[in-house]
This record gives structure tokens, sequence and C-alpha cells, in this order.
């Protein structure tokens, strides 16, 4: 086990490493002088070259890498170009906003999912499975964010339960807060749902053929203690690393949504940051991201070799 | 040995299988609209006429008219087209690049340039697409150009990994085998024995992507980073219907409906074909 998990840890620091490498050079060919854009057109030469000596752009592509990796290992994202304040802070304050969203969004998608994946693998070619497998289906194929424009259109337009967009903030209060991210979350949930009842109803059909199945109800169990008992842990490992990939499509699919109700977290800092082509922010948000996705990973690959021992061995 | 007969039943399986025909049908559809675009549209989907703004779909404009008057249908006809061809283009380049990367690892397998090209993969596997997209864009400026490589660098290792892990099982099989024995090069068998024999996944991976990519490019567009006005698509036409969504839901709910039936269609198609490609479930029909 000690030897498995030096073996992920050093991937993992590997993928770290390589991810901060491809977004640093991919902002490095971005056209256009950061120092320049900020003071604007009619800036004096000697104002943007000292721009620039205080930016760090003056030093060598490697010593920039450097000095920015270690940074980060300090939580020093830089200085916004357009904000002027600390990156770290902007990024911590919607990160109060785009995390929340997401936990709300996977946990309705696994609530929504379980339940309808158990319904359609034990009913198996029911009228009940095919209706599962009907609105799954209808599911992956709807945009996220046309399905969050109507969830506005009709309940908060038409029926006003809930307001069109923006975020009253943590300090309103528990219950105001969770309610101005339902719609986003549910919106964001729907595909995440789809794909988790079809990777639950498969697993589980799986796990129903086994022949330990057969001998748990041969002993007497009915066919719910059968389900209960044998069929649903066996069937969730696959599920679970299912779930553990949905985070980052979450997190990545809130960068849209946030957008639709105007939710001021991750992904609308990153719009208004390009916009605006303040591009430490850009990089700042992506590369937080990126990590995210990566630890995530890593922890479900974790997870997974905890359970089940044969993974420990080395991939082939 | 006649060709024809293999053929003729995997047709008369296809016909038989419900969700392909219907699969298959949605996407000609849109195809056939797009194509039809490129002769004639019932109005010039450029056209303002501020005077005929925001009407509900009347015999005259079947999907009725946006905020600027311009016809909705007529701009959802060459919003196919702006779909399909970034989706077409993007998941070419994934096949084109990924599939040799795919087969050439299987080839080598256990060396160093194996191990290069699949860590490479989940590295690119680890920037969620979109925000892969947003990067691209946020770089090189927004555009149907930057959207196909944005959503096109994301489908190499979807095919990369495909192709290598269906032909490291085929590089054990006897045929493969004997081409060894009979002395042809790795790269001649990878093309002339695996590639034939994975070719039916990845066509249904190829759907399956195809449906994504239009989804990817609606959401791109949605957000102003894919294609730029005057070219109508989907995704911006749903852009300018979020703030008059009240006022004329008809400019949120036909656009919509494109890109759902659409993808929809796409994915019936890939799972019909991924049975009809399947000998032991076409035995079991």
């Amino acid at each position: 086990m000690t030897a498995y998990l030096l073996r992920r840890f050093l991937s993992l620091s590997l993928s770290l490493v390589a991810a901060s490498l491809v977004i640093f050079l991919v902002m490095e060919v971005v056209p256009g002088d950061p120092a320049s854009f900020m003071m604007g057109i009619n800036a004096d030469p000697q104002a943007v070259a000292a721009l620039r000596t205080q930016l760090g752009l003056d030093e060598p592509l490697p010593l920039r890498y450097l000095g920015w990796v270690a940074g980060l290992l300090q939580g020093d994202f830089g200085v916004s170009y357009t904000y002027r304040v600390p990156v770290s802070e902007l990024i911590a304050e919607r990160v109060m906003i785009s995390l929340p969203l997401t936990l709300y969004a996977l946990a309705l998608s696994t609530l929504i999912a379980f339940p309808a994946g158990i319904l359609a693998a034990s009913r198996r070619n029911s009228a009940a499975d095919l209706s599962v497998m009907g609105a799954t289906q209808l599911g992956v194929a709807i945009p996220n964010f046309w399905f969050a424009m109507i969830l506005v259109l009709v309940f908060a337009i038409n029926l006003r339960w809930f307001s069109a967009g923006g975020f009253p903030g943590w300090d309103a209060g528990f219950w105001p807060a969770i309610k101005a991210l339902t719609l986003p979350a549910i919106a964001l949930a729907l595909p995440q749902a789809s794909i988790l009842a079809r990777v639950m109803r498969s697993s589980l059909i799986d796990t129903l053929n086994e022949d330990f199945m057969r001998t748990a109800r041969a002993k007497g169990l009915s066919r719910g203690q059968a389900l209960r008992r044998h069929a649903l842990r066996n069937a969730l490992i696959p599920v679970l690393t299912i779930i553990g990939l949905q985070f980052s499509f979450l997190l990545a699919g809130g960068i849209i949504i946030e957008n639709v109700f105007y939710l001021p977290g991750l992904g609308r800092l990153a719009f208004q940051a390009i916009t605006q082509r303040d591009l430490i922010v850009v990089r700042s948000v992506v590369i937080l991201l990126v990590f995210a996705v990566i630890v995530v990973t890593f922890l479900v690959d974790l997870a997974y070799a905890l359970a089940d021992p044969r993974l420990r061995r080395r991939r082939t | 040995m006649t060709a024809a007969s293999p053929d003729r039943s995997f047709l008369r399986a296809a016909l038989g299988h419900p969700a392909f025909v219907i699969g298959f049908a949605l996407s000609l559809l849109f195809i056939a609209l797009a194509l039809v675009s490129f002769v004639w549209t019932p109005f010039d989907p450029t056209k303002l006429a501020i005077a005929n703004k925001l009407k509900t779909p009347t015999f005259e404009h079947w999907f009725g008219t946006d905020h600027f008057g311009r016809d909705m249908f007529s701009m959802i006809m060459v919003g196919a087209r702006v779909s399909i061809a970034v989706a077409f283009v993007a998941v070419g380049i994934g096949m084109l690049i990924g599939v040799p990367l795919g087969l050439y690892a299987a080839a080598r397998r256990g060396s160093l340039v194996d191990e290069v090209i699949m860590r490479g993969n989940d590295l690119v596997f680890a920037f969620p697409s979109l925000l892969l997209a947003i990067m691209i864009t946020a770089v090189f400026g927004p555009g149907a150009v930057n959207a196909i490589i944005a959503i096109g660098i994301f489908n190499v290792p979807v095919f990369a990994r495909l192709a290598r892990g269906a032909a490291l099982s085929l590089w054990t099989r006897d045929f493969v085998l004997a081409a060894r024995v009979a002395g042809k090069t790795r790269a001649r068998i990878s093309a002339e024995h695996i590639l034939p024999n994975i070719a039916n996944l990845l066509i249904v991976q190829g759907t399956i992507q195809f449906s994504l990519a239009i989804l990817a490019e609606a959401a791109l567009a949605y957000v102003g980073l894919g294609a730029q006005p005057p070219l109508p698509s989907w995704g911006r036409m749903l852009a300018d219907a979020q703030t008059l969504i009240s006022l004329a839901p008809h400019m949120a709910l036909f656009p919509g409906f494109a890109i759902i039936i659409t993808v929809l269609g796409l994915n019936l198609m890939g799972d019909g074909l991924r049975d009809l490609f399947d000998p032991k479930l076409r035995r079991g029909r």
C-alpha cells in the first residue's frame, strides 16, 4: 500500500507540474503586453517600462515561471491588473459561491439518479425502466444553460417562487442563499443526473446477474433484501468513480450557469477577466479549477484502491 | 463470396432498430436543413426588419421573428450549418490526431513513447473541456475557428484512448501474429489489420462526440466565444433570447429545440449503431 501511495503521489505531483507549465506557457503566447494594456494607448513609454519592471515582466521566462509557482505554493496568485487587489482575495470571495453550488448540484444529481437507476435496474424492461431511460436520453441532450433559462421563465418569472438571478450573500442567512442557488443547481444537475442514473442502472444490472445474487435468493432473501444487502453495495463502486469525475464537470459547467443567473462566482470572475484581458485572473481561475480536478481524481483513485485491493497493483 | 449479403442483413437489422431509425431520421433532418440553407432560406437571416420584431410564429414566419425582426426559422437553418461544420471539423481533428497516436501507443505498448502519449492524454483530460475552450478563446480571441480548435483538442485523448485500448487486445490475436510472421511492419499491421477492426468502435464514438461537440459549440456561442455576428448560431440566438425571455419566450424555445433534437438524434443513432455493430446483440434481436 505504501508503494502504491508513493507512486500515485508522484504521478499526482507530475500532473500538477505539467498542468501549471501548460497554463503558464499558453498565457505567455497571448498577443499584446499586459503593462501597455493596463496603462492605455496614450501611456508614457517610461511609465509602461516601470510597470513592466514592477510586474516582473522583464525577467526571463523560466525565472518568471518559478516565481509564479513559488507564489502559488504560498497562496499568492499575484495582483489583478484591473481590480488592483490580490487575486487570492477575489478568488476566496468567489469560491464561497462556486463550491457550494457545485456540491449542491452534486447532491441533487445523486439524489435523483440513485432511485431512478435502482428502479430501472430492478424492473428491467418495464414501463418504469423505459421512462427512466427515455428521460435520461433527453437529459443528456438538453443544454443546461437552456434548461436554466426555462427554469427562470417558469419558476422565477411566471410562478415567482425564486428570483431570476443574483446572490444575496451568505450574510443574508443560510436559507436565502440556498434558495438563490437552487435553480442554478437544478440546471447544473440535470445532465449529470441522467448520466449517473444510466451508470447506476447498468452497474446494478451487471451485479444482479452475478452468482452471489442467486445464492442470496436461494438462502431465502426476498428480492428487495438481496438488492439492498448484496447488489447495491457491489454496484456502487463504478458509480462512486463517476460521481468523482462529475465534480469536475459540475465545477466547469458552473462557469456557464453562473452567467445565466448572474451569480458572482468563479465563472463570472473568469468571463469578466477575459473581456478585460486581465490574464492573471484568468490564469489563476483556470489553474485553481484544473488543480481541483486533478486532486479530486487522485482522491477517487485512492478511495477506489482502499475499497478494492486488486487495484493497488500497477495499471497495465 | 457474396459481398452484398452481409450489407443487406445489416440494412435489414438497421431498419428494424427503432432507436437507430429515429436517430438517423432526426440527424438527417438537420443535415438537410443545413444543406438547403446554402441555396434557399424563407427569408434572409441577416436582414433586419425592426417593424416586424418579436412576432410569435405565423404562417409567414414559422418560428416567429427575433428582436431585430429577423426570421427565426431561417436563422435556425443557417445556425444548423455552423453547428454541424464546427462539430464535424472538431471531431475530425480529434480522430485524425487521436487515432494514429492511440495506434502508435498500442504498437509500442509499454515503451516510453506509449507512456508519454498516455500521460499527455491524462493531462488534457484534467482540463474540463469548457475551461480549455475558455482559455484558448481568452488567448486567441473568440471565433468559430478557435471554438473548433478548443473542442478538437479535447477530442484527441478520447480517440487516442479508445484506439489504444481496442488495438491492445487485437495485438494478441492470431491474425496479427500471422501478419508479423509474414514480415509486415508494425505500421502496416496497424493500418491494414488493426484499424479496420476498430473502425466500428470509432464510428460509434465519433457519433457521440459529434453530439457533445454540438452542445459545446452552443455553450461557447452562448457566452460569446463561438461564431461571431452576423453569422447566426444557435447558442448566440439563446443568449439574445435570455434578456427577452418574459417578452418573447419563442425566441428561446426554438433554438433550444433545435439543439435538443439534433443531439438526441445523434445519440440515438450512436446507441443504435453500437447495437448493430455488436454481432452478439444483433443475433439476439
